[in-house]
């Protein structure tokens, strides 16, 4: 409890726990929506703002309220398999190549390297546009997890390496620990907040590259998710017909939820890091 | 000679396995991914509303099979693959048939190299110089001030920050072009009138592309200088009674110069992507938009050949920067 006081001592963590509180209970509701929304022509088309539908309507003839609801419970989703696979990934890299060395650790990290130099986006769109047809949710965040993990296996290996080095791993290996039993329970604790900060970033990645991929129509464009959301707005030239309420709607969500995500993995990491936390708590 | 050894070698050697193994990722990834390139082109035409008797479509397979270096053991295709690659040939672009990958992808490419080049060098000077500044007055207003702008604008990918400025620009106050690179039909010249037009369209993707690179680079360096300045060498210079201005710009900024040049080289690859998706935005005829179409018109030969050559372009660019970096930094001249 005394964690949470001393986060919420933050503005930052504050709006942004409210945002991401508000963006989930908007995902939440999606259970109780009167409409498909997959389905077309279920309202009337290209209605503006009123008590009956608060965000308007589309000219797909969609509530969007509604399917700004469905789009942040969808976005949500693909990010969340995209963070959590990544992060398994980045983990068994990162442990692997710490404490293993030598030539082990030379190839993963090489691997690594090159993922942050190379230009992943292209490569990315290449992938995607061979299993377009086999796109949806858990596919986009599959193929989003296999190149997110580069740079967190890089700072979970460089603790790792630090740990190494401390007395009770000697401790722990005289006493005969195993390898396994020592990576998992003297290792993983130190290195469970940095997978969590790194999933906060990496989340908010997976829901960008998802947006671009969109304007590319390299995703399931009958599933709402914020980017197809936005595609079709612009598709069906929604900012030059002024129907504001249509294409504002995600932009405005999605402007909303990086914004959120960016400033609560910020404050938690330096609530994380002791030297910050000393001059913001104060004790 | 040592410095060859211990620089030079182990960053030629890093260079070229990462080209080998990006070219080899992009030609293992049609193979090993379920579909068919071809059965998907043709599947493609044929849903374009084509008649192709069986005959044809036979004779378009070896075609397409060439075209797309499918023939021979997958052996035979990898070296094959790579003996293009050294005459700089990435074959034919199927949509825009019979012209050369390499003469569109040459086609874009100014483009793209003026508004990466200009963009990324702007906003790295301008970030780290606004960055330092506001890193050693960081109990300033306007040092806070920047600081809160660059918390909102850093967390937001390039598509959202470019098409939020594009709703602002082209809707709400109509200044500047929002689509091309230049006027509808006008002539590519050393007149000025058409070098302004040039510089008006490219001003909005330009001006996407610094602020959200300047804004990474400023709070990069306000964190360094932050760290520098506690530093004892500098409480020393104040004490000693060095003048304010000489300590920021001899002392705590050209110190914290160096690790931006490092994170620049690794940075490369994202500011790439990101002009990459800026140009789609703002249809700026460069890579990005050629990348765009053939996506769209699903002309697989021409995104390999984009991609290729966006790999072998990037990993010599960093590697080029590699090489400049023991003019900036003393320790790895005189090692």
């Amino acid at each position: 409890m005394k964690i949470l006081r001393d986060l919420f001592r933050d503005y930052r963590f504050v709006l942004s726990f409210c945002v991401l509180c508000l963006l989930l209970f908007l995902a939440f509701i999606t259970i109780f929506s009167p409409y498909d929304p997959t389905r077309w022509g279920v309202v009337p088309r290209d209605l503006k703002p009123s008590w009956e539908h608060p965000l308007g309507t589309s000219s797909k003839g969609q509530d969007v309220f509604w399917q700004a609801a469905f789009a942040v419970r969808n976005s949500l989703t693909i990010s969340l398999i995209a963070g959590v696979v990544s992060r398994i990934i980045a983990v068994i890299v990162g442990m692997v190549a710490g404490y293993k060395g030598r030539l082990t650790d030379r190839v993963l990290m090489f691997v690594s390297d090159s993922f942050l130099v190379i230009p992943l986006f292209l490569i990315i769109v290449m992938l995607a546009m061979l299993v377009r047809h086999l796109m949806n949710l858990v596919t986009l965040g599959l193929l989003l997890a296999i190149f997110g993990w580069a740079w967190d296996a890089r700072l979970i290996r460089s603790q790792i390496l630090s740990l190494r080095e401390r007395e009770f791993t000697q401790t722990a290996i005289l006493s005969g620990t195993g390898t396994l039993p020592l990576v998992l329970k003297e290792y993983m604790p130190f290195a469970i907040p940095l997978v969590f900060s790194t999933l906060i970033n990496n989340m908010s990645w997976a829901i960008g590259m998802e947006m671009t991929l969109a304007i590319l129509g390299l995703v399931n464009m009958d599933i709402p998710t914020l980017g197809t959301m936005l595609q079709w707005a612009i598709s069906y030239q929604a900012m030059l017909l002024g129907y504001w309420w249509w294409i504002l709607t995600p932009v405005v969500l999605a402007i909303l939820l990086f914004v959120a995500l960016y400033w609560l993995s910020v404050s938690i990491s330096e609530y994380l890091d002791p030297r910050t936390r000393l001059q913001r708590v104060g004790a | 000679m040592n410095f060859v050894k211990r620089y030079l070698i182990p960053r030629l050697v890093q260079y070229i396995l990462v080209v080998f193994l990006g070219v080899t990722a992009v030609f293992l990834i049609p193979r090993l991914t379920p579909t068919d390139p071809i059965a998907h082109t043709i599947a493609q035409i044929r849903s374009q509303g084509a008649y192709l008797d069986p005959a044809t479509v036979d004779e378009f397979i070896q075609d397409l099979k060439e075209l797309y270096g499918l023939e021979g053991s997958i052996l035979d295709q990898y070296i094959g693959l790579w003996k293009r690659l050294f005459r700089g040939d990435f074959g034919v672009s199927f949509f825009q048939f019979p012209t050369r990958v390499s003469e569109l992808v040459g086609r874009a490419l100014p483009w793209t190299v003026g508004l990466l080049l200009t963009t990324t060098v702007i906003s790295w000077v301008a970030g780290n110089l606004v960055g330092g500044l506001a890193g050693y007055f960081s109990r300033k207003r306007w040092a806070q001030a920047l600081d809160f702008a660059a918390m909102v604008i850093r967390p937001l990918p390039y598509y959202i920050f470019s098409f939020t400025l594009l709703l602002l620009f082209g809707y709400v106050i109509r200044l500047f072009p929002i689509a091309g690179g230049a006027a509808i039909g006008s002539v590519p010249s050393f007149t000025w009138s058409y070098i302004a037009d040039v510089l008006r369209h490219a001003f909005l993707p330009a001006l996407s592309l610094t602020i959200l690179g300047g804004t990474i680079w400023f709070q990069t360096m306000k964190l360094i200088v932050q760290n520098v300045n506690a530093e004892s060498f500098v409480q020393y210079a104040k004490l000693g009674g060095v003048k304010e201005g000489i300590i920021v710009s001899k002392y705590v900024i050209r110190n914290a110069m160096l690790p931006q040049i490092t994170a620049l080289g690794l940075a490369l690859g994202q500011i790439f992507s990101g002009a990459l998706i800026t140009e789609i935005v703002f249809s700026y005829p460069g890579l990005g938009t050629l990348l765009y179409n053939a996506v769209i018109t699903g002309d697989y030969n021409l995104i390999m050949g984009i991609t290729i050559f966006s790999i072998v372009a990037i990993t010599t660019a960093i590697l080029l920067l590699d090489l400049l970096y023991p003019l900036f930094d003393p320790r790895v001249r005189y090692r």
